[in-house]
């Protein structure tokens, strides 16, 4: 682990990520999630809804970068330069990562991909996020929040302590609706079986969507058919997170109709997510959460008709 | 935040410092396989892509040569995901030479590595020694390739899918191949995975090979205990990382020993100048550095630096001066 905070390895004046030492300004639990906030002006500055961070770790038998989306920036104010993370402890690199303490210094390169597009016209934005996923869409939210846009929001996980800041959601929209696979906070079942009546009600005209590729390719396929413009967030195997290794490739439908495998780390994360060519991933939908209870499906009673009853011809 | 600022090092010497000025008087010059070199430290092929990406970094010409992604014939878009595995100390990868192929390459990244004034050490893939052919055909007569290296850790789809690398006659045939075609040095990149790497290297030696890179990944595998699911979609895949350094190091130092007078490239785990030390040492005239990229993205220059200031500590004016100075135990 780096011992100084404050070092910053790359091309300043540019937009291009560095590598930065930084200090760890915070660390705290968020329901079943942590959060460290980290003192990196230079990434800061240059950061967009959409990219994220990769940071060294220092855990046992581990050898690569951990990487992380961006959850919020601070360019003002007391915090001013402050980068955030969200993410699960559930492996040897985030479980090591909620060991660091605050004034640790970690080292940081960032920021890296591809942001969010936004939108050219005031249109009303679905944010649709899974598990820790929500964490870059409140940063999202904000974004186009200032730029005098609608934001609702869909917010699903497993359990009600898997629902990333529910107070934050509320705060940055102008709705929220909340899912969770065993019903335990909000509607019970995944964000796709909320996903029309929040569509009709909120008349959203764009989706963002960032969590379990699995939940990508549910809400990707039901834009499609609703022909609702959709950006996702990925998240895939990453061994470099600058674009050299070729590790995290998704196949992406061009224009043309030819499928190429593109980065993730340098193309995406964020993709257009009706040109993913989910069909040839590994990512399954599964099966429905939520049953509908089972309509009989018996024939209507039999009722007497007028002429049974009143002997019409 | 106010205590978080900039240290640059050209704010440092207003001072004379005789240990900077010493490290800067370092020659760090290398010859490889012929080909003159500024300094002995290059990317290894596969985690470097075509430089690109690296130059959002640092200015990549700042590096020995640029040994780029290995190139096909055609187009290839690679295997199917998970391409990666990380292990202890290492990682699996499996990504199927992902690449444009070769006239895609010529047209759009040669062009950008020549604006930049790079030294290109291209590095080729095929299927079959006719596809090698051609590839080494098409990168004739241009400007910046200063090398050609032989990526022979390729199934050869004319032997029941083994690997070039794994047989003499197989290597030995490529190598004689894209030598013919070839009007730059050409080196033969090897495995470990074979019973004596020494055979190979003798034979694709006298088929032609004006040095050899030593060496590439090693075959591996990991499951998922619980789902029992290969950590790769291919099952098996290339092990590279610290994991495999002191293999790659043991083979330099075997075909050093077998063929003294065959330029080496060591690759293989090599992070810090202290491991640089070794593989030249051991023999190799210039080393390729892999996964650390992915680790630091500023390794390269990191260890030029270091390797300047290893060498002036303790007293060398040139880095040839190291190469090959293994003192064995009596």
């Amino acid at each position: 682990m780096a011992t100084r905070a404050g070092t910053i390895e790359g091309r300043p004046d540019t937009d291009d990520p560095v590598k930065v030492t930084c200090e760890v300004l915070a660390r705290r639990r968020e329901g079943a999630y942590w959060l460290l906030s980290l003192a990196a002006p230079a990434i800061a500055d240059r950061a967009r809804p959409g990219q994220f961070v990769n940071l060294a770790v220092a855990a046992p038998d581990t050898l690569l970068r951990r990487p992380f989306s961006i959850a919020r920036v601070s360019k003002q104010g007391m915090a001013a330069g402050t980068v955030d993370v969200v993410f699960a402890a559930h492996g040897p690199g985030t479980s090591w990562l909620t060991g660091v303490d605050v004034h640790d210094v970690v080292d940081v390169v960032g920021p890296l991909g591809t942001p969010f597009p936004l939108p050219q016209r005031q249109v009303a934005c679905l944010l649709i996020g899974g598990g820790y996923g929500v964490a870059p869409l409140f940063y999202l939210a904000d974004e186009l929040t200032r730029r005098g846009l609608r934001v609702d929001m869909i917010v699903g996980a497993a359990t009600q302590d898997r629902i990333l800041n529910a107070i934050e959601a509320k705060r940055l929209t102008a709705s929220v609706t909340f899912t969770t696979e065993d019903g335990s906070y909000g509607e019970h079942g995944r964000v796709t079986d909320v996903f029309d009546e929040v569509v009709e009600r909120c008349g959203s005209g764009v989706v963002y969507a960032c969590g379990p590729n699995p939940m990508l390719r549910a809400v990707s396929e039901r834009c499609r058919e609703r022909r609702i413009p959709v950006q996702v967030a990925v998240e895939e195997h990453m061994a470099c997170g600058i674009g050299v290794c070729f590790t995290c490739v998704l196949p992406i439908r061009r224009k043309d109709g030819q499928v190429q495998m593109k980065r993730a780390c340098i193309d995406g994360p964020v993709f257009n997510g009706a040109r993913i060519a989910w069909e040839d991933t590994r990512y399954e939908i599964g099966p429905p959460l939520v049953v509908e209870d089972e309509v009989d499906e018996q024939p209507e009673p039999s009722r007497p008709t007028d002429a049974d009853v009143w002997g019409e011809s | 935040m106010s205590d978080v600022r900039r240290i640059e090092r050209s704010q440092v010497p207003f001072q004379r410092d005789p240990r900077e000025e010493a490290a800067a008087a370092v020659d760090l010059s290398t010859v490889l396989a012929g080909v003159e070199l500024p300094n002995p430290i290059l990317p290894a092929s596969g985690c470097f892509a075509s430089g690109a990406e690296m130059q959002r970094f640092y200015d990549v010409t700042e590096l020995g040569a640029l040994v780029v992604k290995s190139i096909t014939l055609e187009p290839r878009e690679g295997l199917p995901t998970p391409r990666m595995a990380e292990t202890p100390s290492g990682m699996l990868n499996a990504i199927g030479l992902q690449n444009p192929g070769v006239d895609a390459w010529l047209e759009h990244d040669l062009p950008w590595l020549q604006g930049k004034g790079a030294r290109i050490i291209a590095s080729i893939a095929g299927s079959s020694v006719d596809e090698f052919r051609t590839v080494a055909r098409r990168l004739r007569r241009h400007a910046g390739i200063v090398a050609i290296e032989v990526n022979l850790s390729c199934p050869n789809v004319e032997h029941r899918g083994l690997v070039f690398a794994c047989s003499a006659p197989d290597s030995a045939e490529v190598i004689s191949a894209v030598r013919r075609e070839s009007d730059v040095p050409v080196l033969a990149k090897l495995t470990s995975d074979v019973t004596d790497v020494t055979e190979i290297a003798r034979a694709v030696v006298e088929a032609g090979a004006d040095g050899l890179t030593l060496i590439n990944t090693v075959l591996g595998m990991t499951v998922d205990p619980e789902t029992g699911r290969p950590g790769l979609h291919n099952t098996y895949g290339g092990l590279s990382g610290p994991a495999i350094r002191p293999i790659a190091l043991r083979n330099v130092h075997q075909v050093r020993e077998a063929l003294p007078e065959v330029p080496i490239l060591g690759c293989g785990g090599i992070r810090h100048v202290t491991e640089v030390v070794q593989f030249l040492r051991a023999g190799a005239s210039a080393v390729s550095v892999g996964t650390a990229t992915f680790v630091d993205p500023f390794v390269g220059p990191r260890l030029i630096d270091e390797l300047r200031h290893w060498l002036a500590d303790r007293g060398y004016a040139r880095v040839t001066d190291l190469i090959d100075t293994i003192e064995p135990w009596t």
